[in-house]
C-alpha cells in the first residue's frame, strides 16, 4: 500500500469495517435519526438512549463504505458514558481533525482511537463520510424529524 | 486481441478505408496518436500515468476544440444575427455553420431542425415544457424507461405535476434490457410521449431505439431519445431512427461543456410554442404581442454560448475524422477486453450485462464499497467513477446503493484497463 493510502485505510478502520461494534437495531431507543450522502447513496441511522443529559446506550445502521461504517463504528464505541455537551465538544474536535483544522490537539477532549482519522484530512471529498454518522447523531440529539443530509 | 495502436494514420487524414481494412481491420485506430491531440492526457496523477476512464460524466477535448475557444475569442468575438460589422459576420457564420455539422452529424434533413441549448438536460427540459404545455393534460401518460438518468426523469415528474398526466416505468431484466413485452402493454390511447435513453450511462445497454419508435408510432405516439451517451459512441441517423427528438450533450462528445443539442421534426418543432422568451427569437414585438421567428430561433431566446457552438462543431468534425463506425468497433473490443479482464476477478460483479453494451462497465467488489474503491484507484492514477451516477432507481433495481463505473472512449488503451485491473488487487489486497 502506499503511505498515503495507509494513513487512510489504517488497520483500525478496517477492523471497524469488516467487524462494526454497535450495529444493531435499539428497540428501546428515545433519540434517532437517519442521515444520508447523496454521494455515494449511503444510508446511517442512529439510536440513543438517554439517562438524563448522558448517553446510557447508542448503536447504528446502514453505512457503507470504510470510512462511514468505521466512523460509526467507532463514533458509538466513544460516546457511551459522555453527557451531550461531552458529545458535542467530541464532535467540534473530530471534525477539526478530519478538516485539518485541529490547531491544538492538546486542548479539549481527549479524541482517542478517533485519532486514527486524521489521514481522512488529505482527502477532502472523504470528509462527508467520515462525518456522516455524527452530523446524525447531532440531529437524533436535537430529535429533528426528516432524513439529515451531508449535502 | 486485436486492439492496435500503431498503423496507418487514421486520426487525421480522412482516409478512405480499403476493402481489406474493411475487411480484417476496420477498427484499427492508431490511438497512440490520438492520444496525442488530447493534452490533457499526458500527466501523471499520484505519480503515475492518468488512466481516464470516466467518459460517461465528461469526455477530454482534443486541441483542436481548445484551440478553436482560443481563436474565437481571440480573433473573432462578436455577438451574432445583429451586427453589420466583420466580426459579428465571422462569428454568426462560426456558430451557422456548426449547426449544419451537427445536421451532418445526426443525419437530419435540414438545419432548422438543429436547436442549441445548454445540454442533454435543458433540451428535455425544452421538450417538456414546450411539447408537453401544449399536448399534455390531466390523464396523459408519458413513458420512460427504469434505466434512465434523472434528467430523463425530473422533467417530465414536474411536467406530471403541472398537468395531472402520469408517469409509467418500462421495467427492465436483471441484465438491465428494456422488457419490449411490457412496454407494448404500457402503450394505450392515453400515452402521449415516450422518451428513452439510447445507451445507458450506467449499464452500458444499447437499447433497441428504432423498435421501440416503430411501435410507438404505430400507436401515433412521439418518441424522444435521450442521446447524452450514444453520440460519442454510435453512429447515429435520426431519420432513420425516425425519432422525433433526439438530445445531446458537447462535453459527452469532446466539446465544450454549457453546450448542446436538441434534435426534432421540424413539422413538431413548428407548432411548438416558445420555451423562453427574449432577445432573438422574435420577429417583431410590439405592445400588441410579439411575432416569433421560425425554428430554430423561436428555441434560441437570447445570446446564446457562441464559443460553445463552434467549439461543438470542431469536436464533431474531429470525430468524423476518425468515424463513429471505427471507434464503436474500438471500442467493442476494448469494452470486452474489459470486461473479460475484469471477470476473471472472482469478487466482481457486474452490474449491466446486456447482450447488446458499449462503452460502460458498472461493478460491485464483494467486501468493498464503490466509494473506497475510487479512492484507492485515484491513488494509482485511475479516474472512474462511483455512486449512483444520477439514476437512483437503477441502483434500486439492482439493490445496491451504488456502483464502480468505468466508462471508455476511443483514446482509452488496454494500458488503461491493465491499471484499472491492478487498482482493483489493489483494492483487495487493503479490504482482503
Ligand atoms: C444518459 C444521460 N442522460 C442525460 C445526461 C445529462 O447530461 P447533461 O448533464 O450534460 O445535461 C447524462 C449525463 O450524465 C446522461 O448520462
Amino acid at each position: 500500500m502506499t503511505s498515503e493510502l495507509q494513513d487512510l485505510y489504517q488497520e483500525l478502520i478496517l477492523d471497524h469495517y469488516k467487524r462494526p461494534h454497535n450495529q444493531r437495531h435499539l428497540d428501546d431507543a428515545d433519540h434517532q435519526a437517519e442521515g444520508y450522502n447523496p454521494l455515494c447513496g449511503d444510508r446511517v441511522s442512529v439510536y440513543l438512549k438517554l439517562d438524563g443529559n448522558r448517553i446510557k446506550e447508542v448503536a447504528f445502521q446502514g453505512a457503507g463504505c470504510a470510512i462511514s461504517t468505521a466512523s460509526a463504528s467507532m463514533m458509538t464505541d466513544a460516546l457511551k458514558g459522555k453527557t451531550v455537551e461531552e458529545v458535542r465538544e467530541l464532535f467540534d474536535k473530530f471534525h477539526a481533525l478530519v478538516t485539518g483544522r485541529l490547531e491544538n490537539p492538546e486542548a479539549g477532549p481527549d479524541l482517542g482511537k478517533l485519532e486514527v482519522f486524521a489521514g481522512v484530512s488529505q482527502y477532502p471529498v472523504r470528509v462527508k463520510c467520515a462525518t456522516l454518522a455524527w452530523h446524525t447523531l447531532e440531529a437524533a440529539l436535537e430529535q429533528r424529524g426528516g432524513v439529515v443530509s451531508t449535502e | 486481441m486485436t486492439i492496435t495502436t500503431t498503423g496507418q494514420d487514421t486520426a487525421t487524414a480522412n482516409v478512405p478505408l480499403t476493402a481489406r481494412d474493411r475487411k480484417s481491420n476496420l477498427h484499427a485506430l492508431d490511438v497512440e496518436k490520438i492520444r496525442q491531440d488530447f493534452p490533457i492526457l499526458q500527466q501523471r496523477i499520484n505519480g503515475r500515468p492518468l488512466a481516464y476512464l470516466d467518459n460517461a460524466a465528461t469526455t477530454q477535448k482534443p486541441r483542436a476544440v481548445i484551440d478553436a475557444l482560443q481563436h474565437y475569442y481571440a480573433r473573432d468575438n462578436a455577438n451574432i444575427h445583429r451586427g453589420v460589422h466583420e466580426l459579428s459576420v465571422r462569428a454568426t457564420e462560426g456558430y451557422e455553420r456548426a449547426r449544419t455539422i451537427v445536421q451532418r452529424f445526426l443525419n437530419a434533413a435540414d438545419p432548422r431542425e438543429i436547436i442549441f441549448t445548454r445540454g442533454t438536460t435543458e433540451a428535455i427540459n425544452l421538450v417538456a415544457a414546450s411539447y408537453g404545455r401544449k399536448h399534455i393534460g390531466p390523464g396523459d401518460e408519458i413513458i420512460v424507461s427504469a434505466m434512465e438518468h434523472h434528467s430523463n426523469i425530473v422533467p417530465w415528474q414536474l411536467l406530471c405535476e403541472q398537468t395531472g398526466a402520469r408517469l409509467r416505468v418500462i421495467p427492465i431484466n436483471d441484465d438491465g434490457e428494456i422488457l419490449l413485452d411490457a412496454y407494448d402493454a404500457l402503450l394505450t390511447p392515453r400515452t402521449r410521449l415516450v422518451a428513452v435513453v439510447h445507451l445507458s450511462n450506467v449499464l452500458g445497454t444499447i437499447n433497441p431505439v428504432h423498435e421501440i419508435i416503430q411501435r410507438a408510432h404505430r400507436h401515433g405516439v412521439p418518441v424522444l431519445v435521450d442521446g447524452a451517451q450514444s453520440a460519442a459512441h454510435l453512429p447515429v441517423d435520426v431519420q432513420a431512427l425516425d425519432c422525433d427528438f433526439y438530445a445531446f450533450s458537447g462535453h459527452k462528445v469532446f466539446g465544450p461543456t454549457g453546450i448542446g443539442v436538441l434534435y426534432g421534426k421540424a413539422a413538431l418543432l413548428r407548432e411548438m410554442p416558445p420555451y423562453q422568451g427574449g432577445g432573438d427569437m422574435i420577429s417583431r414585438v410590439s405592445f400588441e404581442g410579439p411575432t416569433y421567428k421560425d425554428i430554430p430561433y423561436k428555441f434560441e431566446a437570447g445570446t446564446p454560448n457562441i464559443a460553445g457552438v463552434i467549439g461543438l462543431g470542431v469536436a464533431l468534425e474531429y470525430v468524423n475524422r476518425i468515424g463513429l463506425e471505427r471507434i464503436a468497433a474500438y471500442e467493442h473490443e476494448l469494452l470486452d477486453y474489459a470486461t473479460r479482464s475484469l471477470l476473471a476477478i472472482p469478487q466482481v460483479r457486474l452490474i449491466g450485462t446486456a447482450k447488446a453494451k458499449a462503452s460502460v462497465l458498472s461493478f460491485v467488489l464483494a467486501g468493498a464499497h464503490p466509494h473506497d474503491i475510487g479512492t484507492i484507484l485515484n491513488q494509482m492514477g485511475v479516474a472512474i467513477r462511483t455512486g449512483h451516477h444520477c439514476a437512483q432507481p437503477v441502483m434500486d433495481r439492482f439493490g445496491v446503493p451504488a456502483t464502480a463505473r468505468a466508462s471508455l472512449a476511443f483514446y482509452n488503451t488496454t494500458a488503461d484497463i491493465d491499471a484499472l485491473v491492478a487498482g482493483i488487487h489493489k483494492v483487495l489486497e487493503v479490504f482482503g
